[in-house]
């Protein structure tokens, strides 16, 4: 199938990525490939199939309702880019 | 012979028996890593003052030195699976199976290059450079494990552990000759490993003998409450079921993995790499499996739609690296994943992103679950009638550096060999078989059937009883 480059613009936005013009362009044509190769699947008679996503049949894994210790606060803060007053610090959200 | 020349096993005997001490250990390491770092760059992180081992551990691989490949998160150890926008990253908290290492005696000098985000087959995606092939500079060391592989190769370490989400551990082992075991999906808590595609991520060693895997794998196997994906099954035991004994034992080689694609040089070394076996008492023989021809769209497919969701993590606030110049949160993300991403992450992403996206889920996302089930399958069939399958571990030997970089196409096919084995959740070891006539590395792989992981590791036990292809290491791999 046709891959263009509002389709490639659409997928950007969704995934949160900006392609510069000539990175976009590049992306484009290899990303036709890489489907028109992916469109060998259609050669295989799949009607009737249950998809698998799992491997094994693992059900309603559980654990004890048990309260642990998880990562300590300082810790975790201490690896953000930018934290103040013990919280993420990201630009104003709400106007 | 040279301490680096040892076998881990052999190394945790001298160890034990106080013939070589503990710091005579990481010293020897630590020389052999000064010496091969500047020409073949495995390590991103070299620790500097390395944890002893824990005292007490009944290990046989007590106080042997190892490293881990950086997307493994360690407590305290920057963890940058080769990105930029991971920063320097510092986890506070160690994986599951570092913790279990650890406690069995492990000594940690590093972690290990990779591809970006383990997403490459040549180690080249790494933003911190490419590795190359101690056999060879000017080649590439497989990938993504690539600095695990090459770093045993070298001599830098004895064991290391890698992860393999479609051949990462194999395809770095065979192009490096040293052995490198994929264990069944949900044998190894995935606790700790930063995610490429969960239901085909799975952590395993990278060492020079199965004997090695199987004492690590007794080390890393069981059950965690911190992976809902873990099995609860028997874990340990693996060293101590070696017997080398193939007598009954039925191989099966997949017509469709020796056709057309394949190198005639590592077609005769795996070839050859049956006789070995046969001549222990095994009976070989071929069979079609013809699912082969849909195996790499499948993975492709699968693997980008779960990294798509699982990067999604990666946005600029909680951990890791953030971009500059951004007016509002949306722009905060986006630029930081723009430039904080290298290409071929951001393929994968993209590609992902459209297989999952209205209009398109069906045809592909559903389409590829589908044929993992015809797949898993025909895999079930086989081992209907064989204990374990023999196949390539890669098409060729390792190629030279760049080469694959400017055909990404061209790089996913040849994943061909290892990805069906991710996709079916089955066990599969890569073992040096030879050398082609440049010199450089073949690998063979075997397959088990899900939980086989026993028998993939006792026929590797068996061949390595009758060659030597990996007890050699590389020569001059030193010079930059």
């Amino acid at each position: 199938m046709k891959i263009t480059e509002e389709m490639v613009d659409y997928i950007s936005q969704l995934s949160r990525l900006q392609l510069p013009q000539e990175e976009k362009t590049a992306m484009t044509a290899q990303l036709e490939g890489i489907v028109a190769y992916m469109d060998v699947l259609n050669r295989l008679d799949t009607s009737g199939v249950e998809p698998v996503s799992h491997i094994f049949p693992l059900k309603n894994v559980t654990r004890s309702d048990e309260v642990v210790p998880s990562g300590d606060r300082e810790e975790l803060l201490a690896n953000g880019p930018a934290v103040k007053d013990g919280a993420f610090l990201v630009p104003k959200t709400v106007e | 012979m040279e301490l680096f020349e040892l076998t881990a096993l052999e190394l945790g005997e001298k160890l034990r028996s106080g013939e070589v001490t503990r710091e005579e250990a990481v010293e020897a390491a630590r020389a052999r890593i000064r010496a091969a770092q500047p020409a073949n760059n495995a390590f991103v992180t070299v620790t500097e003052a390395p944890a002893p081992a824990a005292e007490g551990a009944a290990s046989p691989l007590a106080g042997v030195p190892m490293a881990y490949k950086d997307n493994i998160c360690t407590r305290g150890v920057r963890t940058t699976c080769a990105s930029k926008i991971l920063g320097d990253f510092t986890p506070c908290y160690d994986a599951t199976v570092v913790e279990r290492l650890a406690a069995a005696g492990a000594v940690s000098l590093g972690k290990l290059n990779m591809d970006e985000f383990a997403m490459g087959s040549t180690s080249e995606t790494s933003c911190f450079g490419a590795v190359k092939n101690p056999w060879d500079l000017t080649r590439a060391a497989g990938g993504s494990s690539g600095g695990a592989a090459a770093a045993v190769a070298a001599g830098e370490v004895w064991y290391a552990i890698g992860s393999d989400t479609g051949g990462s551990i194999r395809q770095p082992a065979a192009y490096c000759s040293v052995t490198g075991m994929k264990p069944t999906y949900g044998t190894v808590s995935r606790y700790g490993l930063i995610a490429y595609a969960s239901s085909l991520d799975q952590m395993g060693p990278i060492a020079r003998s199965a004997a090695d895997c199987a004492a690590v794998l007794d080390v890393m196997m069981g059950k965690d409450a911190r992976d809902s994906t873990s099995l609860d099954v028997p874990a340990g035991g693996l060293l101590a079921s070696l017997t080398g004994d193939l007598r009954g034992k039925k191989i099966g080689l997949p017509a469709d993995c020796f056709g057309d694609g394949l190198d005639g040089e590592v077609r005769s070394a795996v070839l050859a790499a049956a006789e070995v076996l046969k001549a222990r008492g095994a009976t070989v023989e071929e069979f079609a499996l013809p699912v082969m021809e849909y195996v790499v769209p499948a993975y492709y497919i699968i693997a980008c739609a779960e990294a798509s969701s699982n990067l999604s993590r990666f946005d600029g606030v909680k951990y890791g690296w953030r971009a500059e110049g951004y007016e509002d949160l949306g722009e905060l993300y986006t630029r930081t994943r723009t430039q904080g991403f290298g290409t071929e992450v951001k393929r994968r992403i993209l590609l992902g992103t459209f297989v999952l996206s209205s209009g398109y889920y069906d045809a592909y996302y559903k389409k590829a679950l589908q044929t993992k089930a015809v797949i898993k399958a025909a895999f079930d069939r086989a081992f209907e009638q064989y204990d374990l399958l023999l196949t390539p571990v890669a098409p060729t030997t390792a190629p030279k550096l760049g080469e694959s970089l400017t055909d990404p196409l061209k790089m996913y096919l040849s994943d061909i060999y290892t990805v069906s084995v991710n996709l079916a959740g089955l066990p599969a070891l890569s073992m040096p078989c030879g050398f082609d006539s440049k010199g450089l590395p073949i690998g063979a792989q075997l397959i088990g059937p899900a939980l086989g992981d026993a028998a993939v590791l006792n026929a590797a036990y068996g061949f390595q009883l009758d060659t030597d292809y990996h007890r050699q290491s590389p020569k001059g791999g030193d010079e930059v």
